[in-house]
C-alpha cells in the first residue's frame, strides 16, 4: 500500500496562488489593452478624427460597434486611439518618475545624514501640494498638452516613489552582504549599484505599477478638464468630457471610454497588488 | 615571529561626547604572523566591534581611538580609498551569518570574482577561472557548474565556504573571522574550522577568530584573548588558558561551559550581570562579580601592557606548580 501525501493548502499557499492569478489576470488584460493601443492604426475600423455628418450620435451598430459621437466620429476607433495616448502618457510619466526617484532614494537611504535630509525635505515640499493643484499649476505655466501632463504626473509621483526606494534601501543597507561586499573591497558606488539597488527595487516596481493606475486616472482627469491632451487628438478623458453633454441622448459616447478607463485601471491595480503580495516575504496579504 | 597586527589602546565609543559609552576600552594586543588568534567573550563584550573597527567598517557615529597597525602600517584613520584598497586584499573579513553575507541576487561565483577584480587587473574570464579554482580549493564539488548558482541553492556550509573563498581570493595577510561557525551545525562547523586551519597552513594567512564558543577556541586557536565588558582581561596560549586560567572571569567562563557531564547536574553560573558600556566603574569592571576581589580592584583598573600570558587582574589565580608566567620570570631578575 502506498499512501499519497497531499500537501495541505495552507493560507500562505493559497495566497501565493491567488497573487499569481491576480498578476496573470492583470498582465493579460493589460497586454491586450497594450496590443490594441499599439496596433490602433491597423485595428481601428475608421479614422478617429474624420467627421461624418449623417452619423451624428449614431447608435451602436455593426458598422460602428460603439456608436458615434456628436461629430459623427467612430467611438470604437476613438477609444482605441485614446487608449494609445492615455497609456503612453501614464507609462512615460511613471517611467520618468521612477528613473529619477530610484537614484534619489538610493542616495538618501544609503548615505543617510545630511544627504538624506537634503533629498527628503525637498521631496516633502512636493508631497504637501495636492496632486491636481500641482498638475494644474504646471499646465498654467507650460501650457496644456500631453507632454506637459506627463511631466506634471512624473513630478507628482516622484516623492512617493523616492520615499519607497529610500525605505527599502534603508532595509537592504543593513544586510550583512552589503557590509560583506565592502569588506571584500568594493567601493560605495559599486556596492550601491551592484548590491543595494537590485535588492531594493522590488517595492518600487510594485509602487510604480500601482501608481500607473493612478497616473492613467490623473491623465484622464486632466484631459477631461481640457488641460491634458488637446482635441482633435482623441483621449479617454477628453471623450468623457464630450460625452457628458449628450449623456441622455447617446450614453454610448460616455460609457465606452469610461469602461475602458475602468478596465485599464483595474488591470494595473491587479498587477500591482499581485506583485505586492508576491514580494511580501510573509506571503500573507494584509 | 613578528607581529602582523598590533593594537595599542584601541578604544571605540558610541554616542554623544558626554554620555559616550565605550564598547571597546583600551585594548592592546599583538597577533603574530601566521597564528590563529582567538578572541572570546560573551555577547556584547565588544569583540565584533573591535574587528569592525580594524576593518574600518563601523558606522560614522563610532569614535575610534588608539592605534591598529597591520605590518607596521597604521590602518585607523585611513581615508575610504586607502581602506578600500586594503579590504579584501591585505585584510579580509568573514561575517557571522554566511547566508546573509552573500547577495541573494548575485551568482555565488561572481561574488568571488568581484573581490578579485576589485583589486587585480584581470579579465572577466581570468577572474572567473580563479574563482572556480578557489571554490575547488575550499572544497566545493563540481565548482565550475556551481559558479552560476544563486546563494539560496547552496547549503549553509557551502555558502560559508563561498564566503571564505571570497575572503581569501587575494591571499590576504590577515583574515578576521567573526563567529564563522555560529550559524552552522556541529559537523559542518568542524569542517569549516578544518578548512580555516588548512588554509592557514597552506598560505600562512594570519587568522583572528572571534567566537563565544570555547570549544572552537580549543580546537584551532594557537593563542586566545579573553574579553569582558569591552576590555581584554587575559591573553594566553590556548593550552595554558584551558589548563590554568588566571583571570577570575576566564576561570568562571570555563567553569560555566558544558563539558563532559559529571556528578553535578547544573552548570556553574557567574553571579550578577555584565555592566552596561555606559556605566562609570572605577577600578576593575568585573569587581562586582569577582570572588577574588581586593580593595585595589574597587578603585584602580589593572592596565598592563599585554604580554604573552598576561592577565589584567590584581589578584589572579595562582599558577599551578611547574608553570611560570613571563611576568614572574621578569620579576625574579
Amino acid at each position: 500500500m502506498t499512501a499519497t501525501i497531499v500537501a495541505p493548502a495552507t493560507p500562505q499557499r493559497r495566497s501565493k496562488r491567488a497573487s499569481n492569478n491576480a498578476v496573470l489576470a492583470g498582465a493579460i488584460i493589460l497586454g491586450l489593452l497594450a496590443l490594441v493601443a499599439i496596433f490602433a492604426p491597423l485595428l481601428a475600423p475608421h479614422d478617429p478624427e474624420t467627421v461624418v455628418a449623417d452619423q451624428v450620435l449614431g447608435a451602436p451598430s455593426l458598422e460602428h460597434p460603439f456608436g458615434s459621437d456628436a461629430l459623427g466620429r467612430d467611438v470604437l476607433s476613438r477609444v482605441m486611439f485614446g487608449l494609445r495616448v492615455s497609456l503612453l502618457v501614464s507609462l512615460a510619466a511613471v517611467l520618468v518618475s521612477t528613473a529619477i526617484a530610484v537614484p534619489l532614494g538610493l542616495l538618501a537611504g544609503y548615505f543617510g545624514g545630511l544627504t538624506d535630509t537634503a533629498i527628503s525635505r525637498v521631496l516633502d515640499m512636493v508631497l504637501v501640494l495636492p496632486a491636481l493643484l500641482l498638475a494644474i499649476t504646471f499646465i498654467a505655466i507650460l501650457g496644456p498638452g500631453s507632454t506637459v501632463a506627463a511631466l506634471a504626473i512624473a513630478v507628482i509621483y516622484l516623492p512617493i516613489l523616492a520615499r519607497v526606494m529610500r525605505s527599502s534601501t534603508l532595509v537592504v543597507t543593513r544586510n550583512d552582504y552589503v557590509l560583506g561586499a565592502r569588506a571584500r573591497g568594493a567601493g560605495h558606488l559599486r556596492v550601491l549599484i551592484g548590491h543595494v539597488a537590485p535588492n531594493a527595487l522590488g517595492p518600487v516596481i510594485v509602487q510604480a505599477s500601482v501608481l500607473s493606475a493612478f497616473a492613467l486616472q490623473l491623465e484622464a482627469a486632466l484631459s477631461f478638464l481640457g488641460l491634458g491632451t488637446q482635441p482633435p487628438t482623441p483621449s479617454l478623458g477628453g471623450m468623457l468630457s464630450d460625452g457628458r453633454d449628450v449623456l441622455s441622448q447617446a450614453p454610448w459616447v460616455e460609457i465606452f471610454p469610461g469602461l475602458t478607463i475602468v478596465v485599464a485601471v483595474l488591470s494595473f491595480t491587479l498587477l500591482g497588488e499581485g506583485l505586492r503580495r508576491a514580494f511580501d516575504p510573509k506571503g500573507v496579504a494584509a | 615571529m613578528t607581529a602582523l597586527l598590533s593594537l595599542t589602546d584601541m578604544e571605540v565609543r558610541f554616542g554623544a561626547a558626554e554620555s559616550m559609552a565605550s564598547a571597546v576600552d583600551s585594548v592592546s594586543l599583538e597577533v603574530k604572523s601566521g597564528e590563529i588568534f582567538g578572541i572570546v567573550g560573551e555577547s556584547g563584550c565588544g569583540k565584533s566591534t573591535l574587528a569592525n573597527a580594524v576593518m574600518g567598517l563601523l558606522p560614522g557615529a563610532a569614535h575610534v581611538d588608539g592605534s591598529a597597525k597591520l605590518q607596521n602600517r597604521e590602518v585607523l584613520g585611513l581615508d575610504e580609498k586607502s581602506l578600500r584598497a586594503l579590504r579584501g586584499d591585505e585584510m579580509s573579513m568573514i561575517f557571522q551569518d554566511a547566508s546573509a553575507s552573500l547577495d541573494p541576487t548575485w551568482p555565488v561565483g561572481d561574488q568571488i570574482a568581484e573581490t578579485i577584480r576589485a583589486h587585480r587587473k584581470v579579465s572577466r574570464r581570468e577572474a572567473k577561472q580563479q574563482a572556480i579554482d578557489l571554490m575547488t580549493e575550499v572544497g566545493i564539488p563540481d565548482a565550475a557548474s556551481r559558479y552560476g548558482d544563486a546563494p539560496h541553492r547552496l547549503s549553509g556550509g557551502m555558502r560559508q565556504r563561498i564566503v571564505i573563498a571570497a575572503a581569501l581570493a587575494n591571499q590576504p595577510k590577515l583574515l578576521i573571522a567573526d563567529e564563522p561557525t555560529t550559524a552552522l551545525d556541529v559537523t559542518i562547523q568542524a569542517q569549516v574550522l578544518q578548512l580555516i586551519r588548512r588554509l592557514r597552513d597552506d598560505h600562512g594567512t594570519t587568522v583572528v577568530l572571534i567566537t563565544h564558543d570555547l570549544g572552537v577556541v580549543a580546537e584551532i586557536c594557537d593563542r586566545v584573548g579573553v574579553m569582558y565588558a569591552g576590555q581584554l582581561v587575559e591573553v594566553a596560549d590556548t593550552a595554558d588558558l584551558f589548563a590554568a586560567p588566571r583571570h577570575p572571569y576566564t576561570r568562571a567562563l570555563l567553569a560555566a561551559s558544558p563539558g563532559v557531564p559529571t556528578e553535578s547536574r547544573r552548570l556553574a553560573t557567574i553571579p550578577g550581570q555584565v555592566p552596561a558600556p555606559s556605566d562609570q566603574i572605577p577600578g576593575c569592571r568585573f569587581q562586582e562579580r569577582c570572588p577574588r576581589r581586593l580593595e585595589t580592584c574597587m578603585t584602580t583598573p589593572h592596565r598592563e601592557p599585554v604580554f604573552p600570558n598576561e592577565v589584567a587582574c590584581w589578584n589572579p589565580e595562582p599558577l599551578p606548580a611547574g608553570m611560570a608566567s613571563p611576568t614572574d620570570l621578569l620579576g625574579e631578575k
